[in-house]
C-alpha cells in the first residue's frame, strides 16, 4: 500500500523545499509553487518522502494513506 | 378521440405573467396543485427513477446526494445555494424572485426528507428581486422547518458550495480545501446538502406528479426539461425552459433568433467551452452529445456570439475577468491566471512573441488542478476552447490589428475581496 503526496494549495506558500528535497517527485511552477505529477511514493522514496513532509513550513505537504486518497476522488 | 393532452411545457415556468411580480400562494397552488404529503423513501425514489441530477454545474445525480445525507448519523442542514454568481445565468435569480413557492416547495420537502432541522437560503447581497420574492412567499407560508435568508457577498467563487458553507459559518467567503466535503461536515460542523434553486424546483414538481410524468419531456438519458439562460446575439436575451434533447437551434429560436450570423457559442458559461457556430446545427441539448464536442451545460447558460465581435478579445476578457476572480488563496492560480492572462492580452493587441502561444498552454497545463477549488481548472477549460476555436482570429492578431466592437457580455463583479 503506497503512500500519497497531496499539496494543500491554500496553506502552500511557495517556500520551495520540498523541491530540493525530493526532486525526484516535486518539480516547481514558474512560480515556485510545487507541481506533483505522480502523486504515489514509489517504494524506497517513503522517507525521503516524509522528510520533505516534515520540513514544510507551512504543513502543506500531505503524505497520505493510499486507501484515504482514494475516497477523496 | 378527444386530446385530453396538455402542453407539456413549461412547466417550472408554467403560470408566469409578463407582470414582474411574484407569483401569489394561490396562484402557485393553482397552477401546481398544492404542497404533496410524500414519505422521505417515497420523495428519494421519485426523484432518483425521474433521473434527475443537480442544475447548480456539477450535474450530480440528485438522489445520490439526498441518499448520502439523509443516512448520517447527525442531524444534517439543507442549503439552497441561490448565488448564481455565473455572470451569465439568471435562472435562479427568475425562480426565486418570482417563482418563490416552487423553490421552497423543493426545499421543505427536501428538508423533512433528509431530518434536516433547518433550511437556509443563501443569496447574492444585490439579488434585491430574490430577497423580496422569498421574503414575501415565507411571510404568507406555514412551513414545518424554519426557513433563513442569508445575503452573502458577490464574487465569482463566492458562490462555490464550499465558500457558501465558509461564509455561514462566518469565516471569509472563498473556497475550503476539500475534504471534508460538506455532506460529511459542512455548516456549523453538521452534515451538509447544498442544493441549487432549480433542482429543488424541479424536486417540487417530480414530488407532485411523480417519475413517469417528469419522464414525459427530454431523452432517456436527460429526462425532463431544463432552464437555460440565453444571453449575447439574440434578439430576446432571456431564461428559457426547453426539453433536454432539443436543439441549440431551438433554444436560439426561442431567444427569439441572432441578430446576425453567429460566429461561436459559449455553452456552459464562463467556465464553459466555445463552440464554433458550423459545427451548432444538429448538436441537442443532452449530455452525451454535448460532451462528444467538449462541453457541458453548466448551469444551463448559453453565449452566443456574432460574426461582427472578436471571439480572441471577447476571450481574453472573460479570461481576465476570471483571473481577476481568484479567491486569491492558491498561488497557482494567483500568479498562473495572472501571467496567462498579461500574455494572452499581448496575443489580442498584436504584441505577442513567437513562444506566447507555446507558454500560455504550458502554464494553462501547470495551473490545471492545483486550487482548492475548481476555479483555475474552468478558467483553462474555458481557454483551451478558446484557442482552439479562434485560432484564425489568434493568428490575423499577429498581422494586423483588431478593429471589432465589443460584444457586451454580461459580466458581474469578479472579486470577492479577500487577501492577495
Amino acid at each position: 500500500m503506497s503512500d500519497v503526496l497531496r499539496v494543500n494549495p491554500i496553506t502552500c506558500e511557495g517556500h520551495g523545499l520540498c523541491a530540493e528535497l525530493l526532486p525526484e517527485l516535486i518539480r516547481l511552477d514558474d512560480w515556485g509553487y510545487p507541481i506533483i505529477d505522480q502523486p504515489d511514493v514509489p517504494p524506497g522514496l517513503e522517507r525521503l518522502a516524509r522528510r520533505a513532509a516534515d520540513a514544510c513550513p507551512t504543513l502543506a505537504l500531505l503524505l497520505e494513506r493510499r486507501e484515504r486518497a482514494a475516497d477523496r476522488r | 378521440v378527444i386530446s385530453t393532452a396538455r402542453p407539456l411545457l413549461p412547466r417550472l415556468l408554467a403560470g408566469l405573467d409578463a407582470s414582474g411580480d411574484p407569483m401569489t400562494l394561490a396562484d402557485h397552488e393553482r397552477v401546481h396543485g398544492p404542497m404533496p404529503s410524500i414519505g422521505a423513501e417515497e420523495l428519494v425514489d421519485a426523484v432518483e427513477h425521474s433521473g434527475l441530477r443537480g442544475r447548480g454545474g456539477a450535474d450530480f445525480p440528485t438522489a445520490v446526494k439526498l441518499r448520502s445525507v439523509a443516512a448520517s448519523r447527525r442531524r444534517p442542514t439543507l442549503i439552497v445555494n441561490g448565488s448564481e454568481t455565473e455572470p451569465a445565468s439568471a435562472k435562479d435569480r427568475l425562480l426565486l424572485s418570482r417563482l418563490p413557492h416552487l423553490v421552497l416547495d423543493g426545499a421543505v420537502l427536501v428538508a423533512s426528507t433528509i431530518g434536516a432541522r433547518e433550511v437556509l437560503v443563501h443569496l447574492g447581497e444585490r439579488a434585491i428581486t430574490s430577497h423580496a420574492g422569498l421574503a414575501g412567499a415565507l411571510a404568507v407560508r406555514d412551513d414545518r422547518v424554519p426557513v433563513g435568508v442569508v445575503a452573502g457577498p458577490e464574487g465569482y467563487v463566492t458562490g462555490e458550495e464550499t465558500a457558501v458553507i465558509a461564509h455561514l459559518n462566518g469565516s471569509a467567503p472563498v473556497p475550503t480545501f476539500v475534504p471534508p466535503r460538506p455532506y460529511e461536515r459542512g455548516y456549523r460542523g453538521r452534515p451538509t446538502l447544498v442544493q441549487n434553486p432549480e433542482t429543488l424546483a424541479q424536486i417540487a414538481l417530480v414530488a407532485r406528479r411523480g417519475p413517469i410524468w417528469y419522464r414525459e419531456l427530454g431523452t432517456e438519458a436527460d429526462p425532463g426539461s431544463v432552464l437555460m439562460t440565453v444571453s449575447g446575439a439574440v434578439r430576446e436575451p432571456g431564461v428559457y425552459e426547453l426539453a433536454f434533447g432539443s436543439s441549440l437551434a431551438s433554444l436560439l429560436g426561442a431567444a427569439g433568433g441572432p441578430t446576425e450570423p453567429l460566429r461561436a457559442l459559449l455553452i456552459g458559461g464562463y467556465f464553459g467551452t466555445w463552440v464554433d457556430a458550423e459545427r451548432i446545427t444538429g448538436i441537442r441539448l443532452a449530455r452525451r452529445e454535448l460532451q462528444s464536442v467538449g462541453c457541458s451545460l453548466g448551469a444551463g447558460v448559453l453565449i452566443a456570439l456574432g460574426e461582427s465581435a472578436c471571439g480572441l478579445h471577447e476571450s481574453v476578457r472573460i479570461f481576465s475577468y476570471l483571473a481577476a476572480a481568484s479567491a486569491g488563496q492558491c498561488g497557482p492560480c494567483v500568479y498562473g491566471l495572472e501571467a496567462i492572462s498579461d500574455e494572452l492580452m499581448r496575443v489580442a493587441d498584436g504584441a505577442a512573441t513567437r513562444d506566447s502561444l507555446e507558454r500560455i498552454r504550458r502554464w494553462s497545463g501547470d495551473v490545471r488542478g492545483r486550487g482548492a477549488c475548481h476555479h483555475p481548472d474552468g478558467a483553462v477549460r474555458f481557454l483551451d476552447s478558446a484557442l482552439r476555436v479562434f485560432a484564425e482570429e489568434i493568428a490575423d492578431h499577429h498581422r494586423s490589428r483588431c478593429r471589432a466592437a465589443s460584444a457586451s457580455l454580461p459580466f458581474g463583479r469578479a472579486t470577492a475581496g479577500v487577501r492577495r
